[in-house]
């Protein structure tokens, strides 16, 4: 996506090199494209150009602002602005968020010394103060900045909303705007995309269980195929959003540390929900859902480790060392009873 | 507000107080807050609570920290087990 469509924009043409004007205010199309990418389309293509931009009219003593060029990302930021006269320092992060760039590199000490060359940024002011978000210090070296550039990083707060208190304490953070937290807010932001991420599985899981739902005793009826697809899709839909939407909100008061423990906890919530609700009896169809459930939701809130903000490498690594293969040996378990228990039927 | 803790005992954050020049800065960009300063030298006080981001060992100028960094993901780590290599981030990754 080209940002001369997208915002409000005047190129300053007398000025070398390009410098862009940008304003706080989203339109429309800003708001539906944070909405589209939330919930998990284009979100690979929503990128804004690099470069420098002039929010406000900042001089050559204003503050610059470094950030990443996802769209998404610029938005929240310049949003967060309102009243300030700032540069805004745009890296080439691929169109990624400051803290995954920084993770893969693209939000790092090499572009940034690039940008700082490129857009002759110590001509541009009279200061040598940049300020990172602080989570960019992940892929950022300050020192290194320091050494080649004579600019001096200054680590701003985690959260764009804080950028304006920040300054305004003469570039102090607290505490508070130095931690990353997980509040429901952001977890629930973050589950619609989870729903793209795993859907190959779901369909995988419906078509057979369909398939196997033709079955009853030796024979193969197809009637009774076409009326339990409904049925079976609805309980893998079920045990899906408990994975997908039910691990995230429930996160801190789901039992065990482990993201592949919440989640069967939270597969086997559903589980118990549907059994009192609607259809099970104590039969084997029942245990072999209860299977379903918690191995299929299990699996989607372990992968949920990597929307969290707190879990470690280190960490999943161990978790997977076991859920794993547990997952798969409970989910084929359930597929199995729920083969015997059309077998017998 | 609520912070939340994964496993215990598991990361490979480490600290070398003799390297330590007392800069700080890990106190300052450690989003779990993991490091205080104790008498001018940084000091993990949390380790728990660190997820392995790694921006406190690539802003020590002295190299007193090191950790294995990376990105707690399972679905990047499952990647990487399905194409033989490290793991691959590429898909869901959070916040701004």
């Amino acid at each position: 996506m080209n940002i001369e469509n997208t915002v409000s924009l005047r190129v300053d043409k007398s000025a070398l090199p390009v410098i862009r004007h940008i304003d706080a205010d989203w339109t429309r199309k800003d708001f539906m494209g944070s909405v589209k990418v939330r919930a998990g389309f284009g979100r690979d293509n929503y990128k804004v150009n690099s470069g420098l931009y002039a929010f406000g009219k900042p001089d050559a003593d204003s503050d610059i602002l470094v950030t990443a060029n996802y769209k998404l990302t610029f938005d929240v930021v310049r949003r967060n602005l309102k009243g300030l006269n700032v540069w805004l320092l745009v890296l080439d992060t691929r169109g990624v968020n400051v803290w995954c760039a920084a993770g893969k590199g693209t939000f790092g000490t090499a572009e940034l010394i690039k940008r700082i060359t490129e857009t002759n940024l110590s001509q541009m002011v009279n200061h040598r103060r940049l300020i990172v978000p602080q989570l960019g210090a992940v892929g950022v070296a300050a020192h290194k900045i320091k050494e080649s550039t004579d600019f001096h990083v200054v680590y701003g707060p985690v959260r764009a909303e804080d950028i304006k208190p920040f300054i305004r304490a003469n570039y102090k953070a607290t505490e508070t705007m130095r931690t990353m937290y997980f509040p429901i807010k952001e977890r629930i932001k973050l589950a619609p995309a989870e729903l793209k991420l795993n859907y190959k599985l779901l369909l995988f899981g419906i078509i057979l269980l369909t398939g196997l739902s033709g079955i009853e005793g030796l024979k193969f009826n197809l009637a009774k195929l076409v009326h339990d697809f409904w049925g079976v899709s609805m309980l893998l839909i079920l045990a899906y959003l408990s994975g997908t939407f039910l691990t995230p909100a429930l996160l801190p008061w789901l039992p065990f540390r482990n993201f592949s423990a919440k989640g069967a906890f939270a597969g086997f919530f559903s589980w118990v929900v549907v059994a009192m609700l609607w259809r099970f009896k104590a039969d084997l169809d029942a245990l072999s859902w209860f299977l379903l459930f918690v191995s299929l939701s299990s699996y989607i809130g372990m992968n949920f480790t990597g929307a969290s903000t707190y879990t470690s490498l280190s960490g999943v690594k161990k978790e997977m060392k076991y859920a794993l293969p547990l997952q798969i040996v409970i989910g084929i378990a359930g597929l199995g009873l729920f083969l015997v228990s059309n077998l017998l039927s | 507000m609520e912070t939340l803790v994964y496993l215990s005992n598991v990361v490979t954050l480490q600290l070398d107080k003799v390297k330590c020049n007392g800069c700080a800065l890990c106190t300052i960009v450690c989003p779990h807050r993991v490091f205080v300063m104790e008498q001018k030298k940084a000091a993990i006080t949390n380790i728990n609570k660190c997820m392995e981001c790694g921006a406190c060992a690539k802003n020590c100028a002295s190299g007193a920290i090191s950790v294995a960094a990376g990105v707690g993901c399972a679905s990047a780590i499952l990647n990487g087990m399905i194409k033989g290599t490290e793991p691959q981030c590429g898909c869901n990754c959070s916040s701004n």
